[in-house]
């Protein structure tokens, strides 16, 4: 199952070949003329709007508030997610009562809430928070209420016969059981939280990736819009890749 | 390494149970079925007997009864005298599959075993006595999933023996094994029984395994008069001999065909 790190390497600089490509085709495109200049601006370009927002002290700035908007609103949704999750796994009769109600709101489009949000929150930071944690608490409120709901019943009764019950049986038993599922529903989470955040940022705000973005469209800079999409792009999968070594780790210490 | 042999005082002392006009009542789709009725049966401290009978007689439900995972709709059930009222902390089970946690290791998975007051040093020599017994300490740290499935039904016997059980309660712990491996598995047991000296109630539908292992055999089924009814005690054989027993011993085999047809297999005659 698990890779020596001899071979994990390569694979890792595999992943890297496409982007490589993609970055080819772009310059080929870009200087071949098949868009104008200023629809699709070569990777150079790019690259002196990075240099510009760094020396006008603003690449951090927006980097920085996205990332934490993420991170406190993705705590918050997840830890949510796990607690209900749980008791709706665990417990029926909670099963009855809020499985209904949370699969609907669920099926409300992330942009819908944006309104209301910003009618009950203000423009402030709350909003943007809470729409990342609505993001982030569904997939991990749902795979961690079916995970726990479908643990081997035949180790549950291992944990009763030999006296667990309670807290006891949730630590040795029941959390154990359901780990695997429980850091994917994070991973879920997290990347959900990126794309809320971006919806709360495109709508009202005066900082951030989403910001940006739309900054540029008004001012026609497709430079930065494009890099704004890469920064999501390479924020989305390095958080992703964080979850994912201590995914391998807490799995490792499972298998142990 | 632990040596096995002088490592702790492995006598879990064995307690008597007793199952005192025992019935059990499931109901299913609003009919109310009676599958255990007025079961009587003394096992003392030290003994062990054997559960026979067809499949679906309600064996399992009464082991489930005498270590607390099921309640009795009457009677009661006592080990060493005092009625079990929840899970039994004086009994342990091996059920018919391993059951272990996949993420643990094997000796963690004995560690699951072990009284809540051992801890520690004691905790680590324990677990590798018991280990020791049942012959799997160089698989310590092994996974369940990288052995096979007699020593994975092994390890599940040393979590058992690592409760320190007055009463192990064991329900068809064989059955899933490959024929050779079953037998080494009753031989197996056979000695660890008397190196723990635990009281053993064993459910099997295996007659040869009962007449290996058994002092007594119990024969579970519906009494005669009322083949619909709730399965009772049929009858109570002792079986004769000392053990380790012999496998093609006559006295035995001819207990055997005696069993059998009480099941209701015939012997074609000669």
């Amino acid at each position: 199952m698990r890779l020596t790190p001899g071979r994990r390497s390569p694979v890792w600089a595999v992943g890297l070949i496409l982007p490589l490509l993609l970055v080819l085709a772009w310059q080929w495109a870009a200087s071949a003329g098949v868009y104008s200049r200023a629809q699709l601006p070569p990777p150079a370009d790019v690259l002196s709007a990075v240099g510009e927002l760094i020396g006008r002290g603003e690449l951090w700035h927006h980097v920085a508030i996205s990332t934490q908007r993420v991170l406190i609103g993705f705590a918050a949704g997840s830890a949510l997610g796990l607690a209900l999750g749980g008791l709706v796994g665990l417990s029926r009769p909670a099963r009855a009562l809020l499985s209904p109600t949370v699969q609907a709101i669920r099926a409300v489009p992330s942009l819908a809430w944006v309104p209301l949000l910003l009618l009950w929150l203000g423009i402030g930071e709350t909003p943007k928070i809470v729409l990342v944690a609505i993001g982030a608490f569904f997939p991990v409120y749902t795979t961690v209420s079916s995970a726990v709901a479908h643990i081997d019943p035949h180790l549950v009764e291992v944990g009763h016969a030999y006296g667990r019950s309670g807290v006891r049986l949730l630590g040795t038993v029941l959390f154990p059981a359901a780990t695997p599922a429980i850091v994917s529903g994070l991973r879920l989470g997290l990347a959900q939280g990126w794309l809320f955040l971006v919806a709360a940022e495109l709508i009202a705000s005066s900082m951030g990736l989403g910001f940006l973005l739309i900054d540029s469209q008004n001012t026609g800079r497709t430079d930065v819009m494009l890099l704004a999409i890469i920064l999501l792009a390479a924020l989305g999968k390095l958080s992703d890749t964080v979850l994912g070594v201590a995914e391998r780790m807490l799995l490792t210490g499972h298998v142990r | 390494m632990i040596d096995v042999d002088t490592s702790m005082p492995a006598r879990t002392g064995a307690v008597s149970l007793e199952i005192a006009g025992v019935g059990r009542d499931f109901t299913t789709g609003g009919r109310r079925r009676a599958v255990l009725g007025d079961v009587r049966l003394s096992v003392a401290a030290g003994e062990v007997v054997a559960l026979l009978g067809p499949s679906g007689c309600g064996k399992s439900t009464l082991l489930r009864l005498a270590c607390g995972l099921d309640t009795p709709t009457a009677g009661t059930v006592l080990v060493d005298g005092r009625p079990v009222r929840g899970i039994e902390p004086r009994c342990a089970v091996v059920f018919q599959e391993p059951r272990l946690m996949p993420w643990r290791t094997l000796e963690r998975n004995v560690a699951y075993g072990l009284p809540r007051d051992v801890t520690g040093p004691r905790a680590r020599q324990e677990v590798a006595h018991w280990l020791g017994v049942v012959g799997l300490t160089e698989f310590a740290r092994h996974r369940p999933r990288q052995v096979s499935g007699g020593m994975a039904q092994r390890t599940a016997l040393a979590r058992a023996l690592a409760r320190r059980p007055g009463v192990l309660l064991l329900d068809e712990p064989f059955a899933a094994l490959d024929a050779l491996t079953r037998l080494r598995m009753q031989d197996l047991l056979a000695e660890v029984r008397s190196a723990a000296g635990t009281t053993v109630l064993m459910v099997t539908h295996d007659v040869d395994e009962a007449l290996h292992l058994a002092d007594r055999i119990v024969l579970l089924g519906a009494p005669g008069s009322t083949p619909d009814g709730p399965a009772t005690v049929r009858l109570i054989q002792a079986v004769p001999g000392a053990r380790p027993r012999d496998r093609g011993d006559a006295e035995l085999a001819a207990l055997r065909v005696a069993l059998l047809a009480e099941l209701g297999v015939g012997v074609p005659e000669r």
